[in-house]
């Protein structure tokens, strides 16, 4: 039966990497009171909060952490005409804390998700896996039958040929859950009672060519490498769609990754999912997306870029032309889904002006 | 009126009451273990501790009084299937000759199982295969016998599985290297290897999107959200490729490199290999399903310095590549991850790298080679696959290097000897 950790003091690392180069962004529209579990691990971190929701709410954020926050009304100040393509009333509003970063690494953690144990009862620290993971290389042209070739007490397996052990750049490290898993509503009305408790000590990479369904609960990225990817769609409010944000960026950053030869891994760090949303509720978000989701994906996984597509805007602005030529006829959604794209991207570049200089302040708490 | 029975005869009845309490009974002599084991079996107190026991002390007539009554250990852990015995078969190489404590160890899995023992034709020595298993040996004489000389298909070394392969009549084959014995999981319960790659072969493969819970068919697992559900009821799985704990399959220089390395890490997971992904299927542990892939399964690269240690081998990883191209294109399913083997460590990394090292530099065209194969439209069947393959094969490395074009040859020559020896059973179409 898997348990969220109590012990987290014992298991935080004496220097925390890349303490000054990583920030954490929670989407939130509750509390902030996970964080209590998770300071020792997190505390070193800078924070962007996105607040959700009703802007005149205060969400108490615990003392000691170093953070800045953003409701609604600073998203509207911010992006101006702009932020009609951040979504409100869902946590798809996370995207705007990667776009308003000044760091290479952004790690990304749901509310309701806690400290998880390994089998040996030890507290994991899923940010210091992600970060392992996004340090070493990803290895997306052969598949290795033994996982991550360059875990400790792993290698290379026989056949493997020497000239793809270099490996590439991990863009994206994916980790998965225990106790509550990611299941789709159909799925958790079925099985409401089935809790995920296999602990599968694996990271690997997924394989190019290979589309996944990438889940942002527990998510980190390499901002530098595919940050404009990360738009993470219109969703919530207003929107005919809810929960395939993460997957719809999911799809076109993995399809990107392939494109420029960049990795993607999955597996460890596990934390300790302790809320089951609703089905029902989940049920009438993801309707259409169950019946949509059945174009959508041979649509990407036909999707060719061009040669010329040699930064990630280019291939973002491409897939959000082929995006508007190919799924309008599936519905008029997509159509608002591929101009926001456009509207992202300038968004990005605005704020992320290339050429500015790499050591900027962070953005100050209020 | 009856005779008093005598002392030891009250003293064998005391010990069958007091079996629990009973560790070791290999200091008996011989004639009075019999006697505690009909005694035990009368009173109906045999149960497998008991049994256990008994087949400790070693003793000839006490395995005489088990196969003739044909007593069985309960094979450990039973895992729900529809398969029937009569369709597995289990195929080992023998490139090693006493193969007694590997048979002994696997005992519980494996004597369920009609079993196909192939002797490496360079072996000199006796094979020497313990008591109470139902099983077929092939040795030399019989390859000559249904091969004949004249073909560029090889069976020496560890390649002599494949004409297991090919005279099997079941529809499942499962594979274990001579070097490996049953593993333990982290729960410290023994791996049922066959059980689980039965499962792994009868429950479907998710090749055309990953499911990052991995295999959804498994207990307490399922298909996350955004899995498309047209893809969920999955494809046939066609191979499963097992691990192996200790002496993980590394080529000769890295574990040249990482002498003491052994591998601990049991990973809990079985998943499907993408489609369009090549991987290097190591033949140490393998199951398939003889009767949809049996020819894409090849006996064709020998390295010139081929030996007996897998380390001086790639006759498995070429295999493999040719079955995943085969299976991506027929829309089948390849599984990697569970079931782990225990592999014993043997050998020399350093001696063997000394010894053949080409392999490894072979790899650099052979995966590139693979990767770029495309098969056409019409090639339905596995048979016309791998001659796809074999073609392409010549074409494009045959000049590379002469290995290359043998490998080739043997791969036309191998789905000749399929298609006239081997066994497909009619009732069950090719795909």
């Amino acid at each position: 039966m898997a348990e969220p950790a109590t012990a987290t003091e014992a298991a935080a690392p004496a220097v925390p990497q890349l303490k000054d180069e990583l920030d954490i962004v929670i989407p939130t529209i509750r509390n902030l009171e996970f964080l209590e579990m998770w300071r020792p691990f997190f505390q070193p971190y800078h924070l962007i909060i996105v607040q959700d929701g009703d802007p005149s709410k205060t969400i108490k954020v615990p003392d000691g952490f170093d953070y800045e926050l953003y409701n609604r009304n600073d998203i509207n100040r911010i992006l101006g005409p702009k932020a009609s393509c951040i979504s409100f009333k869902d946590s798809a509003c996370r995207c705007f804390g990667y776009m308003v970063s000044k760091k290479k690494y952004i790690f990304t953690i749901d509310d309701d998700c806690f400290v998880a144990k390994d089998p040996s009862g030890k507290a994991i620290n899923a940010l210091q896996q992600h970060i392992k993971n996004l340090l070493s290389p990803s290895t997306p042209f052969f598949f290795n039958t033994l996982y991550d070739p360059y875990r400790e007490g792993a290698d290379f397996v026989r056949g493997y040929p020497f000239s793809l052990r270099e490996g590439v750049p991990t863009a994206v490290s994916h980790g998965l859950w225990l106790n509550i898993p990611d299941y789709d509503a159909p799925t958790q009305l079925v099985k409401p009672l089935e809790r995920n408790t296999r602990y599968v000590d694996a990271v690997q990479t997924i394989p190019k060519g290979a589309l996944f369904p990438m889940c942002g609960m527990n998510l980190a990225f390499d901002r530098e490498l595919i940050g404009p990817a990360m738009y993470f769609g219109l969703m919530g409010d207003g929107q005919p769609i809810g929960r395939y944000d993460d997957m719809w960026a999911g799809w076109c950053t993995k399809v990107i990754c392939d494109h420029l030869g960049l990795g993607v891994k999955t597996g460890l760090p596990y934390i300790y999912h302790s809320k089951a949303s609703n089905p029902f509720v989940n049920l009438k978000k993801e309707y259409k997306g169950i019946f949509w989701q059945e174009e959508i994906i041979p649509f990407f996984q036909q999707a060719v870029l061009p040669k010329d597509c040699t930064t990630v805007q280019k291939c973002y602005i491409e897939l959000a032309k082929q995006v508007k030529d190919k799924l309008s006829k599936v519905d008029p959604y997509f159509d608002k889904l591929a101009e926001a794209m456009v509207t992202w991207i300038a968004a990005w570049d605005e704020l992320n002006p290339t050429g500015a200089a790499a050591a900027l302040p962070n953005g100050k708490a209020k | 009126m009856r005779t008093s029975p005598s002392l030891l005869s009250l003293t064998i009845d005391s010990a069958v009451l007091n079996l629990s309490n009973i560790a070791d009974l290999s200091s008996l002599p011989d004639h009075i273990v019999v006697d505690l084991f009909l005694r035990t079996l009368r009173a109906g107190k045999l149960n497998e501790r008991v049994l256990k026991l008994f087949i400790a002390t070693g003793k000839d007539e006490v395995f005489s009084l088990i196969r003739a009554l044909n007593i069985r250990a309960t094979v450990i852990p039973v895992l729900p299937t529809t398969i029937k015995d009569d369709e597995i078969d289990i195929v080992i190489g023998a490139v090693r000759s006493d193969l007694t404590s590997f048979m002994n160890e696997w005992r519980p899995m494996f004597s369920r199982f009609h079993l196909i023992i192939v002797k490496d034709p360079d072996l000199k020595e006796e094979l020497k295969i313990p008591e109470g298993f139902n099983l077929d040996v092939y040795e030399k004489p019989h390859m000559d016998q249904v091969v004949g000389s004249s073909t560029s298909v090889f069976f020496s070394g560890y390649a002599c599985r494949y004409f297991g392969y090919l005279v099997s009549r079941k529809k499942y084959i499962i594979s274990v290297d001579d070097d490996c014995l049953p593993a333990r999981d982290p729960k410290g319960f023994v791996v049922d290897a066959v059980a689980h790659h039965i499962t792994n072969l009868t429950t479907p493969a998710t090749p055309f999107f990953f499911n990052t819970l991995y295999d959804p068919f498994a207990e307490g697992s399922d298909f996350v959200r955004g899995y498309p559900f047209s893809l969920r009821t999955g494809v046939k799985c066609a191979l499963s490729c097992g691990l192996w704990l200790n002496l993980a399959d590394h080529d000769a220089p890295t574990q040249a490199l990482k002498a003491k390395q052994r591998n601990s890490r049991y990973v809990d997971a079985v998943m499907t290999v993408p489609a369009g992904s090549l991987v290097p299927i190591s033949g140490i542990n393998i199951a398939f399903d003889r009767e949809v892939v049996g020819p894409a399964l090849v006996p064709a690269l020998k390295l010139a310095g081929e030996g007996k240690f897998r380390w001086e081998t790639m006759e498995d990883i070429w295999s493999g590549l040719c079955v995943k191209v085969v299976c991506d294109h027929l829309g089948l399913g390849v599984k990697t991850g569970l079931p782990y083997v225990w592999r014993t460590d043997r050998g020399d990394p350093i001696a063997s790298l000394k010894k053949e090292w080409e392999g490894v530099k072979l790899m650099e065209e052979v995966v590139p080679f693979f990767q770029s194969v495309r098969l056409p439209r019409e090639a339905t069947t596995v048979e016309d696959c791998v001659v796809e393959v074999a073609n392409a094969a010549k074409e494009r490395l045959g000049l590379t290097d002469p290995v290359f074009a043998r490998a080739a040859k043997a791969m036309l020559d191998w789905v000749n000897l399929w298609k006239s020896v081997a066994y497909i059973s009619s009732s069950s179409p090719a795909v």
